[in-house]
C-alpha cells in the first residue's frame, strides 16, 4: 500500500461489515430487553447502559480506528472521559 | 530543526498522527463535554421530577427511532468503507460510499422531522400551556378516543427530549452538508491514497454522531 504523504499512517482493515452486523444485533438486543424483559428497573438500566457503552467503543475502537492509532493520540481521546465523569458524579450530587 | 519542528514541517504533530486529524480529534473531545453536560442535565431533571417523564414507547415512538438508528449506523459503515476504498485508492468506490452516506444521513433527518412533527401535533411540546401528551395508545385511538385520557409526563420531558435530540440533529445536518461538500471534492479529484485527511476527518465526525446518537437513544428512548 502506498505511504500517504498527508501523514497519516495506513490503518489496518478490521472486518467492517461484521462490526456492523454486531452494533445492529445489540441495537436489537437493546430494544428488545428494554419492552419485552420484566428485569428491575436498576438492572434494567445498567444493562442497557453496559451495552450502549459497548456499541460506542466497538464504534471508536474500529471505526473511527482508534485501535490503531498511536498511544498518545489515544491518551488525547480518552482524556476527557474523566472529566466527563466528574461532572455527571456533581451534577448527580445535587440530587442525592 | 527541533522534532516538533520537523513534524510540523511535515504536516503531522508531535502526536504522531497529521494536523488535520489531531484537530478534529481535539474538536470532538470538546464536543464530548458538550454532550455530557446535556445528557448529565437531563438525568438529574429526570431523577429529581419523575412526574414530568413518561416510560419508555409510551409517547415516544421507538419502533421508528430504533429503524433511525439502525440507518445511522449503517451510514457509519458506509463512511468507513469510503474510507476504506480511498486508502486503496479506488475513487469510484469512494465517491459510490460517500453518497451513500449523505443520502442516509438525509434520511435520518427527514425521519427525525417526521418523527417531530408527529409528536408535536400529539401534544408533546416544551411548552406548559401547550402540553398535552396522552401517550401513543391514546394517540392512535384517534382525538376522541384522546378525549379524557392521561396526560403523560409534562413539559419538562418535551424540553429536555427536543433539546438532547435537537442537538443530536443539528450535528446531523452539520454532518450531511459536510458531506455533500467531501463528495464535491471527491467528485473533483482532490483525494487519493496519498491524500486521505480529508476524507478521514470527515468520517471521525461522523462517527461521534453516530457513537452520540448510540448514547441518546438508550438514554432517551429505553431508560
Amino acid at each position: 500500500m502506498t505511504e500517504p504523504i498527508d501523514g497519516a499512517a495506513a490503518h489496518p482493515s478490521p472486518n467492517y461489515i461484521l462490526i456492523w452486523v454486531v452494533l445492529a444485533v445489540l441495537t436489537a438486543g437493546e430494544v428488545a430487553i428494554a419492552f419485552v424483559s420484566h428485569l428491575p428497573q436498576v438492572a434494567l438500566i445498567l444493562i442497557l447502559v453496559g451495552l450502549a457503552i459497548w456499541k460506542a467503543v466497538l464504534v471508536a475502537l474500529y471505526y473511527m480506528h482508534l485501535k490503531f492509532e498511536p498511544q498518545r493520540l489515544k491518551i488525547i481521546a480518552l482524556a476527557p472521559l474523566p472529566l466527563a465523569v466528574i461532572l455527571v458524579v456533581i451534577v448527580l450530587s445535587e440530587h442525592w | 530543526m527541533t522534532i516538533a519542528a520537523a513534524a510540523m514541517d511535515r504536516g503531522t504533530s508531535s502526536f504522531g498522527v497529521y494536523n488535520v486529524k489531531l484537530g478534529m480529534w481535539v474538536f470532538l473531545l470538546s464536543e464530548v463535554m458538550f454532550f455530557t453536560g446535556l445528557i448529565g442535565t437531563y438525568i438529574i431533571l429526570r431523577f429529581a421530577n419523575p412526574e414530568q417523564f413518561a416510560r419508555p414507547g409510551e409517547v415516544l415512538n421507538v419502533p421508528l427511532t430504533a429503524a433511525n438508528t439502525f440507518f445511522l449506523i449503517c451510514s457509519s459503515v458506509t463512511m468507513v468503507k469510503a474510507y476504506a476504498e480511498i486508502e486503496r485508492g479506488n475513487q469510484q468506490g469512494l465517491k459510490r460510499y460517500l453518497v451513500a452516506t449523505a443520502l442516509i444521513g438525509m434520511l435520518f433527518v427527514g425521519i427525525q422531522g417526521v418523527e417531530y412533527w408527529k409528536l408535536a401535533h400529539e401534544g408533546f411540546v416544551p411548552v406548559a400551556a401547550l402540553y398535552k401528551a396522552v401517550g401513543r395508545h391514546a394517540a392512535e385511538a384517534g382525538e376522541a378516543g384522546a378525549v379524557g385520557a392521561a396526560v403523560l409526563g409534562g413539559p419538562l420531558y418535551g424540553t429536555t427530549f427536543y433539546t438532547m435530540t435537537g442537538f443530536h440533529g443539528a450535528h446531523v445536518t452539520i454532518g450531511v452538508l459536510c458531506l455533500w461538500f467531501t463528495v464535491y471534492q471527491a467528485y473533483r479529484g482532490r483525494y487519493s491514497a496519498q491524500n486521505v485527511a480529508g476524507v478521514e476527518a470527515m468520517g471521525l465526525y461522523w462517527h461521534f454522531v453516530d457513537l452520540v446518537w448510540i448514547i441518546l437513544f438508550t438514554i432517551v428512548y429505553l431508560i
